[in-house]
């Protein structure tokens, strides 16, 4: 937990990043060859399948049935053009962003907050409160999905993204919660002390001084949430059912059985899709693996 | 300074929230507190008022739609139910009497139990190998790191659509393997019952082997040099030392990664749903216990008999994470002496 906190506040916090900006202002030392073999083999690995999807988007079908493996031979950009010309995927583009993005912001701002009363005040039933988020781990969305499309239904939820947001902030706030917690506690008390003196109470200290300070572990929980929502199957599956609500996952999926022969363009749609995540993952790579590490840590 | 216009966005209505609460409750700005925090009984009516309103939607959320359906769930589960109206058809322990003698969802625990200790199993020892590789410094680590950790941030969907299609009998896969001469290895990757669920472990393996080596780079941190520099100094050598030290210092994140790993085994859903379908997965062997259940509760229209197959799954989970909890992460209070020797 440590990790996310003390590189992001500053030196003053202590040792460790003082040590970690002074490497990264060095070059790092060339690795020994194998190493790189090796790492260069895994990264082909994972990057196969991918470059599969992107790169058959910009082959024919005729080219895909009689080469499956081959290279675009001519490169054809028609089924990009196709799929970035259709209303459908801009409308699930729109639909997969308004729910990612208001996931983010409720499980950010509902979490922070709750996240500060855990660490911060001292309270009976501080305990029960934290367990009782911590325990919302083992609750995955499989297990509560049935009784929860018809807690939807019953809300009148159906086929509104709403009610795919409200369940996903719910079900991100413990992650969001238990990364936030120690992040919280590691702010000093003297600032916290120092603030009371000067006349600020302790939502005034948590509008001041909390929230700027807290904006590195914001990020880390803001962009999961964000991605897990992005990527999400289940929920939208069971809620929405009208194809003008649909969110990306279950666009690719009624896309490919839609065209089901017509491969290339499945394979452009697909990778479309998953760019804005990967986009969105290659900015923030940082954060995310400090947020994991801390998460696990803590 | 993308990152600090990124997050204002994100921190944006937050402070909106904030600024709200603050202009409500005229007591919201409490006295101003010279008591160190963490004294219990100092707390007055401003502080639980401000406790109340913090926290208050949070827990309402969190109650309202993952504890209540929760325990709704046990409540359906005892009825016979299409999903409309309140339900009335009693039955009893029916439905569990059903699902627990269906040869079709003991299949499904089975394929969980193996997809469990496989994925263990198979990454594991895999990633602690690459974080060891990898953990140490050189030059390109950080870009290493992300194209590792791209598979985990792709959609279900989507790795479920791509591998369908590579996968096929005339896919990219089979193909590859004529030209390259291994012609007699083509297989028919999905449908074969015999190598379906192998199919199933290589796409999850793929998919997850860089979140457990991300977590391991990330334990790996912890260990502190002069452990290193002493060992060097006593004649140790490479897999001396890492069996010695590093494997024994990386124990608490390996069991944590366990605990994620099983949870997330026992839950599997998405990509066997994609690529196999509902109705497939039987017949190939890779049905899971959450594909089970969203085949013959949802997909059947029986909501009764769905979400007692959710009580299942949930009580399966929470035996395997209190079991698991109780004999191994029990350990952790060992632990947590090299975690303070870490922090020092």
């Amino acid at each position: 937990m440590t990790a996310i906190a003390t590189t992001d506040l500053g030196p003053e916090f202590s040792a460790a990043p003082r040590r970690r900006a002074r490497r990264q202002r060095e070059p790092l030392p060339w690795g020994n060859p194998i190493v790189y073999f090796v790492a260069l083999i895994v990264i082909a690995l994972m990057l196969a399948p991918v470059l599969y999807i992107v790169v058959g988007g910009f082959r024919s079908n005729s080219q895909i049935t009689v080469d499956p493996a081959g290279w675009p031979a001519p490169w054809k950009v028609e089924n990009y053009l196709a799929v970035l010309s259709s209303p459908q995927f801009w409308q699930q583009v729109l639909n997969s962003l308004i729910a990612a993005s208001a996931t983010t912001a409720g499980a950010v701002a509902l979490g922070l907050m709750a996240a500060y009363v855990i660490a911060r005040y001292s309270f009976r039933g501080r305990g029960v409160l934290y367990a009782l988020f911590a325990a919302g781990l083992m609750f995955p969305i499989t297990v509560a999905i049935t009784p929860l499309y018809i807690v939807i239904r019953d809300l009148g939820l159906m086929n509104s993204l709403a009610g795919v947001i409200l369940p996903q902030i719910a079900f991100a706030l413990p992650t969001t919660i238990i990364i936030l917690v120690p992040f919280l506690r590691t702010i000093p008390d003297e600032i916290q002390e120092a603030s009371f003196i000067d006349g600020c109470g302790r939502l005034g200290f948590f509008w001041r001084m909390v929230l700027p300070l807290s904006i590195p572990g914001v990020i880390t929980v803001g962009i999961l949430a964000f991605i897990g929502s992005w990527n999400s199957y289940l929920l939208p599956l069971f809620v929405l059912n009208n194809e003008a609500t649909f969110t990306l996952p279950l666009g690719v999926q009624a896309f490919s059985s839609q065209y089901s022969v017509d491969t290339a363009k499945v394979l452009a749609f697909t990778s479309l899709s998953m760019l804005p995540a990967l986009v969105f993952f290659s900015l923030f790579e940082r954060r995310i693996v400090g947020g994991l590490t801390g998460a696990v840590k803590g | 300074m993308t990152l600090r216009e990124t997050s204002g966005a994100i921190v944006g209505p937050r402070t909106d929230l904030a600024q709200h609460e603050g202009g409500g409750p005229g007591s919201v700005i409490g006295p101003p507190l010279s008591t160190p925090r963490r004294r219990p009984r100092r707390s007055g009516w401003n502080a639980r008022l401000e406790i109340a309103l913090l926290v208050g939607p949070a827990l309402v959320m969190f109650l309202g739609f993952v504890i209540f359906p929760v325990v709704m769930a046990a409540y359906y589960g005892f009825f016979r139910w299409q999903g409309y109206g309140p339900p009335t058809d009693f039955v009893g322990l029916q439905n569990y009497v059903t699902i627990l003698t269906d040869p079709t969802f003991l299949e499904a625990v089975g394929n969980n139990a193996f997809i469990v200790v496989a994925s263990i199993v198979l990454q594991g020892p895999v990633a602690v190998l690459l974080a060891l590789l990898l953990g140490r410094r050189m030059r390109g680590q950080s870009i290493i790191r992300v194209l590792i950790f791209v598979p985990y941030v792709i959609a279900e969907v989507v790795v479920g659509t791509g591998f369908g299609l590579m996968l096929q009998t005339n896919g990219a896969l089979n193909d590859l393997l004529e030209s390259i001469g291994l012609g007699a290895l083509t297989n028919d990757w999905i449908a074969n019952p015999d190598i379906a669920i192998w199919t199933l472990m290589a796409i999850l393996t793929w998919k997850y082997v860089g979140f457990a080596v991300i977590l391991f780079l990330a334990g790996l941190q912890g260990v502190p040099e002069e452990l290193y520099e002493a060992a060097a100094l006593d004649g140790a050598g490479y897999w001396q030392t890492h069996w010695r030290i590093t494997l024994p210092l990386l124990a608490p994140t390996l069991r944590i990664w366990a605990f994620l790993s099983i949870i997330g085994a026992l839950q599997l859903f998405d990509l066997v749903y994609i690529i196999w379908g509902q109705y497939v997965a039987s017949t190939a062997g890779t049905s899971t216990m959450a594909t089970y259940m969203v085949a013959n509760g949802r997909n059947a229209g029986n909501y009764g008999y769905g979400n007692a197959v959710a009580v299942v799954i949930f009580l399966i989970s929470l035996v395997v994470a209190l079991i698991y909890q109780r004999f191994v992460l029990r350990r952790d209070t060992a632990g947590a002496i090299t975690e303070g020797k870490k922090s020092r």
